[in-house]
């Protein structure tokens, strides 16, 4: 029991479950299980973005470009079921992962061959991706009435009583748990942030890791690219423009280091939860969007603070792990 | 008894031989401009006119002024993302002080009062409760521009007392703008204390082994508290001239700026893992930026291109002496 408490995850919960049970004092529907089932899918987009940018952070580099990624292929898929509306989503879904490959590796390159600093280098692509997406749309805008019924309709049809929006994110949730749990590579992305010496030195090729983890935010980034798109229906230069930050910000508020090598699926996702039950609980209980920004503001402080609290025992992260199983 | 070697001389700083002031990272900035500078007035004949020029001016001296603070803060191994919110926050404040009738030395008062507590809160996050700058100011920078959003919502402030528009639209002397003359004084002052100071000495010593640095008696934390309410009272300062500019505070007041602010602090050759740069450089970097989006506005190319050509601008700098180094068989 107490091993469980150490757990940031399990704090992280709790407050979450909390600030659930507050709200509905104010509004007791909220807590009902058709409307948090609306919460999980009005954050799906956020904690598909955020679990991208983790394994980022895990290797102490930082994606800023995630936003204008999602922003230019989101373009791309728009336009292309604009002009030729008889491509089947599934194909238009792997278009987008490959675009945002593509944007990702671009990110992954300069900073495995070149070693440029991850936050230089996608300072730079940030503004360059977003630019590229107006030359490509020419300022137009793609609205929903140029986007074809199954464009819009795939994410929003029920599969087993739940969209499958949601379904998307529970398998990318899944995935990402076998990928940092299971496998080597996951190890290594560790490793790495914890000490990318040693990590040389066992035989890890932390710059072609660090390629590896920007090539998959990438694509994260082309994935929400299509589901922003085909959730908002609106194409735009402006479509997540600063969002970046908001996802940084799911990181950190469920606990992941930004100085690498600490974090977990969980804490991802209960961090884009917890801010995806504040931008809905909001206007539930009359308080004014405009408060918004400032409160996920003050979370965020707050959970680098208590962060940092626990950070004080900082590495062999693994191997404390390993002696206790 | 043996012979004690005498003392080597150690020189207080080290010669430095012609060809690294050739090859060095301000005359790379030098031929950028030149280049950018010749190109522009080729592409477009409104470009060599004394009020273009003094035009294209206020494209960086808003930015640049934060920019030295910035470069400081960043030589010291920390960051500040949160400095457009505070222009954002301290905007808010001074529109609230015009409501309440405040005059024109009020205002200026309570822009800078309100970058500096900013800053210091900044700092005091950082120092005292030894936390990342770059997480702590992702915070504040939602917590500043919140507090803006709360207060004004999607409503502006107006009004501004005529002697306060002087500080954004005045010209001291024929096409030379108060911004500017504000935008020299203020690189001279920030080359004073980075380059000539101790003061300087330590930012640079923090920046390259803080451990090191706490060791042989610098007051790190003091240093980077200092560094994060200088950020804040530039930014408080900026926030005056932009308010004063453009005679209305919206909550949305100098959004993305934050961003471009670095860019022009890395691109002035300052390393962003802390421990080098120069104010020559920032300069440069902050000329560079304001020629690029003049010249490109004056051929008609919309402001999200040419966020494109300051992002590759960004990279390839950066890049071209890495590749430089490979290509020459360094490593």
């Amino acid at each position: 029991m107490k091993a469980f408490l150490k757990y940031r995850e399990v704090w992280l919960a709790a407050a979450i479950i909390v600030l659930i049970g507050l709200i509905s004092t104010r509004f007791p529907a909220f807590a009902d299980p058709g409307n948090l089932r609306q919460v999980f899918n009005d954050t799906s987009i956020l904690m598909i973005l955020a679990l991208g940018q983790m394994v980022v952070i895990l290797t102490r580099s930082i994606d800023l470009s995630m936003a204008s990624n999602l922003c230019f292929t989101g373009m791309v898929v728009a336009m292309l079921n604009a002009a030729h509306p008889a491509i089947p989503i599934p194909l238009l879904i792997v278009i987008a992962l490959v675009v945002g490959l593509v944007l990702g590796a671009i990110n992954g390159l300069l900073v495995w061959r070149l070693n440029i600093p991850s936050i230089v280098v996608t300072l730079g692509t940030l503004t360059i991706y977003r630019g590229a997406t107006f030359v490509l749309s020419g300022g137009a805008w793609v609205n929903a009435d140029k986007m074809s019924p199954d464009f819009i309709g795939f994410q929003r049809a029920a599969f087993l009583g739940i969209p499958v929006l949601s379904w998307i994110a529970i398998l990318v949730i899944a995935l990402f748990f076998v990928l940092m749990t299971r496998t080597a590579l996951g190890r290594s992305i560790y490793a790495i942030g914890v000490n990318p010496t040693a990590s040389v030195y066992t035989g890890i090729d932390v710059g072609r890791t660090k390629f590896i983890v920007f090539c998959i935010s990438g694509m994260i980034g082309g994935l929400a690219g299509y589901l922003w798109i085909s959730r908002y229906v609106i194409a735009s230069v402006e479509v997540a423009n600063g969002y970046e930050l908001n996802i940084i910000a799911a990181c950190v508020i469920g606990g992941i280091s930004i100085a690498g090598g600490i974090g977990s699926v969980g804490g991802a996702v209960l961090g884009a939860l917890f801010l995806g039950i504040i931008s809905n609980a909001l206007p539930v209980i009359n308080i004014s969007p405009f408060w918004q920004m400032a409160i996920s503001g003050s979370a965020i402080i707050l959970a680098v603070v208590l962060n940092a609290r626990g950070e004080r025992q900082q590495g062999r992260i693994i191997l404390r792990k390993v002696e206790a199983a | 008894m043996t012979d004690i070697p005498a003392p080597r001389h150690i020189p207080d700083r080290l010669d430095k031989p012609l060809s690294s002031a050739i090859f060095s990272w301000e005359a790379l900035l030098v031929v950028v401009a030149v280049a950018i500078f010749a190109i522009n007035s080729f592409a477009s004949p409104y470009f060599l006119d004394p009020y273009s020029l003094s035009d294209l001016t206020f494209n960086f001296t808003e930015k640049g002024l934060i920019a030295f603070a910035m470069a400081l803060l960043i030589i010291s191994g920390e960051i500040d993302l949160s400095v457009a919110a505070i222009i954002a926050l301290a905007s808010t404040m001074m529109g609230m002080a015009v409501q309440a009738g405040a005059g024109t030395p009020v205002l200026v008062l309570i822009g800078i009062v309100v970058g500096l507590g900013c800053g210091a809160f900044n700092g005091l996050l950082v120092t005292r409760l030894g936390l990342p700058s770059i997480v702590v100011t992702i915070g504040t920078m939602s917590l500043f521009r919140g507090i803006a959003f709360i207060i004004l919502g999607d409503q502006a402030y107006k009004g501004y007392p005529e002697s306060f528009a002087f500080f954004g639209q005045g010209y001291v002397w024929w096409v030379v703008s108060f911004e500017l003359v504000l935008f020299l004084i203020a690189a001279v002052v920030y080359w004073f204390l980075l380059h000539r100071t101790s003061f300087g000495r330590r930012v640079f010593a923090i920046g390259n082994n803080p451990v090191a640095a706490q060791f042989s008696g610098v007051r790190v934390g003091r240093i980077k508290f200092i560094l994060f309410c200088l950020t804040g009272l530039m930014s408080g300062i900026a926030s005056v001239l932009i308010t004063s500019r453009l005679g209305s505070t919206r909550p949305s007041i100098a959004q993305g700026y934050e961003l471009e602010v670095i860019t022009m602090v890395v691109l002035g050759g300052v390393s962003i893992l802390g421990g080098a740069g120069s104010i020559v450089g920032v300069v440069l970097a902050a000329f560079i930026m304001g020629l690029v989006t003049f010249g490109l506005g004056l051929l008609n190319v919309p402001g999200i291109v040419m966020s494109i050509f300051i992002g590759l601008l960004l990279i390839i700098v950066i890049a071209l002496p890495i590749v430089w180094r490979r290509l020459r068989g360094g490593r």
